[in-house]
């Protein structure tokens, strides 16, 4: 059983960060909601396994 | 040329009941005679139990309606014994294209599994699948079996006096009384048998209207499923295109809320829509147009007394999916074979509550796939279009995409995981052969493992040892002896890792308990489980 991984795992955190709102840059909310979108799709699937996902999703939740 | 939904197939006569002292008691009447009445109709009068179907029309399905039937509900048909003309009318598809907006996203094909003897799905209009049905029924009737179809009969009442169902029916010559000791109400997803009995019927009614349109063309489109997500024909909605046979095309058009029903379906709004999707130059006729306003919803429970609510009058769900008819098929191969049981005294009453445990679960399997489906084909919020809409997207691109995309999940038969009906498993086998799943079809010696198996208890033995005949209370098993060296479909689907295998299957084909070796007293607590006398 995978768990998911909350400690540091991005050797260049400002790098990504910085590619991260690199990605965004130029378009429109709509276009930086599809774009936010498709990555959230993209990255589920690399991880595949349906546990992690819903720690993830449990993570991101609005803490309240 | 009339159509054969414009010829009265049943059309009233006066029955003897009608002029009978007292009201006549009849084992069991079908109210309804829909694809779902008929069948059920079929399956008991096969097996010997006196039944008379009651329906206040006389003509089949007005329109196509249900158009895509499964391969489950074929073989349900081949036992009610008229698979063959509807696999022989029937158009087969295999793939399917998706587009997105002006374009095509992406093509599948089904790819469906060798070594069954149906295909996945055939698309056949209601109103011939309901003509078959009664070409049954009068074959039925020529060899004696107890089988009456009453058209003009409408029924105004009906109560449950505890040990039989008081009726009152009108006719064009009156009303009459006629008693039956069980009902099975077929009567539709309007059913007046379950608001006179003051029952409920709930869930989710999706705010959506469809034009459903046939129409009849002489295009070479090829016999593929397209669907279309938010295409400029109409925006912001979906579309579907299906072939069937004769030339007719099923054309859905999403419409969304607010509409003006009556102002839709004029063909001088209709027509123009489907010119902007088909094009201005293909010529076409309209056979018949409907609105579908759907929805998703079921009784609480489908038996009621002496009262069994099947197919549309128990449960609802929207289009998408192909499960209407072909759940209401699976509801009455569940039923039958427990009715006879119990009216037959070999089982307790209690049986038929499995049905409602059993096919409760297929309702909630069914409505569960498609409420999914409509929350993709019509999303709900922002947020809900914006990953529809990213998966639309991705998968013009890359191939994880595409599992995504759902434009409607075909129907699969319900496995009856958990039912009390079910006996012991044996790990080593096959988990697509588990107790509750409906036996899987493969080529064996002679023909196909379905058509051998048959109605009826059944002792299905591979490469085992097993007495020809096991009867336990009335209730016989008989057996059919296969070895896994005859086809490695059979193999495959039913031995896994065991060596030799004992499969006890119920006559509704769905496996009820199975090991590695013969056990006598295993195999009888089985088959008193399967029956309700555990
Ligand atoms: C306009 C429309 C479009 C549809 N499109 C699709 C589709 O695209 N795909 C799909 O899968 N499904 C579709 N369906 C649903 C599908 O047709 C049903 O799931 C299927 O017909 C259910 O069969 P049934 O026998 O339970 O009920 P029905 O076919 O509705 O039969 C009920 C029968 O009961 C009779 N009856 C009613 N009241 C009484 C009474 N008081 N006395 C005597 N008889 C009575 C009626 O005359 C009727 O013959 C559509 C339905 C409609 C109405």
């Amino acid at each position: 059983m995978s768990t998911l991984n909350t400690a540091p795992n991005i050797a260049r955190p400002d790098d990504f960060y910085a590619a991260l709102l690199a990605a965004h840059e130029g378009l429109s909310k709509a276009e930086s909601d599809a774009l936010n979108a498709r990555l959230v799709l993209i990255l589920s699937n690399h991880v595949g396994d349906m546990e992690v996902l819903e720690e993830a999703l449990a993570l991101a939740r609005p803490r309240g | 040329m009339n159509k054969i939904f414009e010829i009265p197939l049943y059309p009233y006569t006066r029955s003897p009941d009608q002029d009978a002292a007292a009201p006549v008691r009849r084992k069991v009447v079908v109210v309804g005679a829909g694809p779902v009445g008929l069948a059920a109709a079929i399956d008991l009068a096969q097996q010997g139990v006196e039944v008379v179907v009651l329906d206040d029309n006389d003509k089949v399905s007005f329109g196509s309606r249900a158009i895509c039937f499964a391969k489950r509900p074929l073989e349900i048909l081949d036992r009610l014994g008229c698979g063959e003309p509807m696999v022989q009318k029937g158009v087969q598809w295999n793939v399917g294209k998706v587009f997105f907006d002006d374009r095509q996203v992406y093509e599948f094909n089904l790819l469906p599994e060798d070594g069954h003897r149906r295909p996945a799905f055939i698309n056949l209009q209601q109103y011939y699948f309901e003509e078959y049905l009664v070409n049954r029924v009068r074959e039925l009737q020529a060899v004696g079996a107890p089988i009456e179809l009453r058209g003009g009969n409408k029924v105004l009442s009906a109560e449950d006096k505890g040990d039989h169902v008081a009726l009152s029916v009108d006719t064009p010559e009156g009303e009459y009384a006629l008693e039956a000791d069980w009902l099975i109400a077929c009567d539709g997803a309007g059913s007046p048998i379950r608001q006179m009995m003051g029952l409920d019927f709930v869930g989710r009614v999706f705010e959506d209207n469809f034009l459903i349109a046939d129409v009849i063309m002489e295009a070479d489109f090829p016999t593929e499923r397209w669907f279309w997500f938010d295409p400029p024909f109409n925006r912001g909605q979906s579309a579907l295109l299906h072939k069937q046979p004769d030339g007719v095309w099923r054309i859905d058009l999403q419409l969304g809320w607010d509409i003006d029903k009556d102002e839709e379906k004029k063909p001088e709004n209709v027509i123009p829509r489907l010119k902007a999707m088909l094009g201005d130059e293909v010529k076409f006729d309209l056979e018949w147009v409907s609105i579908y306003t759907f929805q998703c919803r079921r009784m609480e429970k489908f038996r009621h007394g002496r009262v069994i609510f099947a197919g549309d009058a128990a449960h609802q769900v929207s289009p998408f999916g192909a499960r209407g008819a072909n759940s209401g098929l699976q509801d009455t191969d569940n039923l039958c074979w427990k009715l006879k049981l119990v009216i037959e005294g070999q089982a307790p009453e209690t049986l038929l509550d499995s049905y409602d445990a059993e096919r409760i679960h297929g309702a909630d399997e069914n409505i569960l796939n498609s409420s999914r489906s409509t929350d993709f084909i019509t999303p709900k919020s922002e947020i809900s279009r914006i990953f529809r809409d990213a998966v639309l997207d991705l998968s013009e691109q890359v191939a994880f995409a595409r599992p995504l995309v759902n434009s409607g999940r075909l129907s699969v038969p319900c496995t009856y995981d958990g039912s009390p009906l079910n006996g012991p498993d044996c790990n080593a086998m096959p988990a697509r052969t588990r107790p509750g799943s409906p036996a899987i079809d493969a080529p064996v010696q002679g023909g196909w493992l379905l058509s051998q198996l048959g109605g009826g208890f059944r002792l299905l033995t591979i490469d085992a040892d097993a007495p020809e005949v096991l009867e336990e209370g009335g209730i016989a098993a008989t057996r059919l002896a296969l070895s896994a060296g005859d086809t490695p479909e059979l193999a495959d689907r039913y031995l896994g890792d065991a060596l030799s295998a004992v499969y006890l299957i119920r006559p509704d084909q769905h496996v009820a308990a199975r090991w590695e070796r013969y056990d006598e007293a295993a195999v009888r607590a089985a088959l008193n489980t399967a029956t309700g006398r555990a």
